[in-house]
């Protein structure tokens, strides 16, 4: 893959997985909801829309309401939530969200997560034969019921999953890694192996508060994930580690802010970027991360 | 530049980015501070009971615990046309080191702010008389409420004379406090509970609407008394949030219908929606 300046942004002909994308800056999962910042924000959304591609809140086979309050915990520079993934499940998805999400100016990238490989190979083969979604990616951060593992923790689960999900769609398959693994660069080559079109990193880092007035746990599901600036040195390091051990490409993403924290991460060896809870804060964060990564001085040239 | 989404929906639509206002004043109001803040490019028309999320331009972050990180939510209390754009003003309470560093900001500093968003109040219904109570920094969204329906009946609930300084934002408002240093020395919702008594036979007919903010235990006592009577309110609740524009999933209150982000289906809700108002 070749970065060079054109005028304007990125060069034409940029592509991620055979996608052609308008530039290198993605959203994190579950960091972005399009639908609901249509809401607020009208259709001025759509006009100055801060991702080069979209990348959906993941979706279960069922529908879920998701952990019970609190939710948030503020930390230095970040935050841990607990929010549980809630969504409408597969067939609220396809009937309510998807058409909306269709009416977005760039590509879309459904994310999916299993409780068992079955339900995965539901949600591919369900979501995937749609050809309004442009990739699937996987999110591998739970526990597998059949075994007791979480998915994305070891190389042999993850070999073994994306083995049997592969055939599934014919859509370009993104492995998303989680950062609380022994081995992430050994579970990136597994699910290369396996026939991953694409690994993105890092998921939120396992976290936990206390509130101060009880000594309770804070947050409503106990644990939480924590993400932001705070871990931006962690997640660089698990996507150089990453990088140099697979050929696919790399999305990164771990506490990006700014054009420099983005370019950090492709010299790190990603191929794009991914902005999450920088959203929380600016909801163009995408927009000024991609303009700040274009200015001529930000953008490295590579061949 | 105003837009309703809906024409259901009293609710302006935001532009799609975080922006700068310049603080023009920051001002001691009893126990709180009154922020003004001139926006320049948002829209001049916030519905009441809409919010901003808020965060200092500069040094946001650093204090204690190294936080604020997120920026903070706040109700408008005042929205007016000035010399290009709209000139905001916030009623916060220093509680944390979000609202900390936001109370000290100088007039010429830097306010980056993201709304206005959420569900404001809805117009009350022909031929219904509003009832405005709130309590503490709550009274904050009623101020432009009550500015806009035109001096309504207004009960307002305040820990001391200190706090009930706020009470100068609203016209002849009735007041009680916790310590009866000013007004009665009663809870907000004993005079709620009074003034619906008092109206078991509704003058000229006219049936009362009640819109609400304070603290939980406050708007749960509003709710209770308002559901006994069959008195209709709206709330308007508040609850921790990332983003204040739906991405985050943080804000949920659980309703008879299952959790709802605040910030995108309230921070106003009809008082029915809720089995009872979340501590």
């Amino acid at each position: 893959m070749s970065w060079q300046l054109a005028a304007g942004g990125w060069q034409s002909g940029f592509e991620l997985c055979g996608v052609p994308l308008r530039g290198p800056v993605l959203n994190g999962s579950g960091t972005f909801d399009a639908i609901a910042a249509r809401r607020a924000f009208g259709d001025a959304l759509l006009e100055q829309f801060p991702f080069d591609a979209f990348v959906s809140k993941t979706i279960t086979v069922e529908p879920r309401d998701g952990n019970p309050p609190p939710r948030l915990w503020e930390t230095p520079a970040g935050m841990i939530n607990s929010i549980g993934l809630p969504n409408r499940g597969l067939e609220g998805f396809l009937a309510h969200d998807l058409p909306q999400l269709v009416e977005l100016p760039v590509p879309l990238v459904v994310s999916v997560m299993g409780f068992s490989v079955d339900e995965l190979a539901r949600l591919l083969s369900g979501v995937g034969e749609r050809a309004e979604v442009a990739m699937m990616e996987l999110n591998f951060s739970c526990p597998n019921v059949e075994t007791g593992l979480v998915m994305g923790a070891e190389p042999e689960e993850t070999e073994a999953a994306v083995d049997r999900l592969r055939p599934l769609t014919e859509k370009p398959l993104i492995v998303k890694l989680t950062p609380n693994a022994v081995d992430p660069a050994g579970v990136a080559e597994a699910a290369e192996r396996a026939g991953a079109d694409a690994v993105s990193l890092v998921n939120t880092l396992k976290g936990m508060a206390f509130d101060p007035r009880t000594g309770r746990a804070w947050l409503g599901g106990v644990t939480g994930g924590l993400s932001g600036p705070a871990i931006g040195a962690v997640a660089l390091e698990q996507v150089h580690a990453v990088a140099e051990r697979v050929r696919i490409p790399v999305i990164g993403m771990g506490g990006i802010a700014s054009g420099h924290d983005a370019r950090e991460f492709l010299d790190a060896g990603a191929a794009c970027v991914a902005v999450g809870t920088e959203n929380f804060r600016d909801p163009a964060a995408g927009r000024r991360v991609a303009f700040e990564l274009a200015e001529p001085q930000a953008l490295p040239v590579r061949d | 530049m105003t837009q309703a989404a809906t024409a259901a929906e009293p609710r302006t639509l935001a532009p799609p980015g975080r922006r700068l206002a310049r603080v023009t004043a920051n001002d001691a109001l009893g126990a709180y501070r009154l922020i003004s803040a001139h926006d320049r490019e948002g829209p001049l028309e916030p519905r009441p009971g809409q919010f901003y999320m808020l965060a200092a331009a500069e040094r946001w972050g650093g204090g204690a615990d190294e936080r604020p990180y997120l920026p903070r939510a706040f109700s408008y209390a005042r929205a007016r046309r000035a010399d290009r754009g709209a000139l905001l003003e916030f009623l916060l309470e220093a509680v944390g080191p979000g609202t900390e560093r936001l109370g000290s900001l100088d007039p010429g500093d830097e306010l980056a702010l993201v709304g206005p968003l959420g569900v404001g109040f809805r117009q009350p219904e022909v031929g219904t008389r509003p009832l405005l109570v709130g309590g503490g920094i709550g009274t904050a969204p009623l101020v432009c409420l009550a500015d806009e329906l035109g001096a309504p009946r207004v009960l307002l609930g305040f820990r001391s004379g200190a706090h009930a300084e706020a009470a100068r934002l609203f016209e002849r408002p009735s007041l009680a406090t916790d310590d009866g240093s000013v007004g009665r020395r009663a809870l907000v919702t004993e005079l709620l509970a009074e003034t619906l008594q008092d109206e078991d036979l509704p003058a000229e007919g006219l049936a009362t609407t009640v819109y609400a903010c304070g603290p939980p235990p406050m708007l749960e006592a509003v709710r209770t008394i308002c559901a006994e009577r069959g008195v209709p309110a709206q709330l308007a609740l508040e609850s921790g949030m990332a983003c204040g524009f739906g991405a985050c999933f943080g804000c949920v209150v659980a309703t008879r219908d299952g959790y709802v982000r605040l910030c995108l289906d309230g921070p106003v809700l009809e008082a029915d929606r809720l089995q009872a108002v979340p501590e």
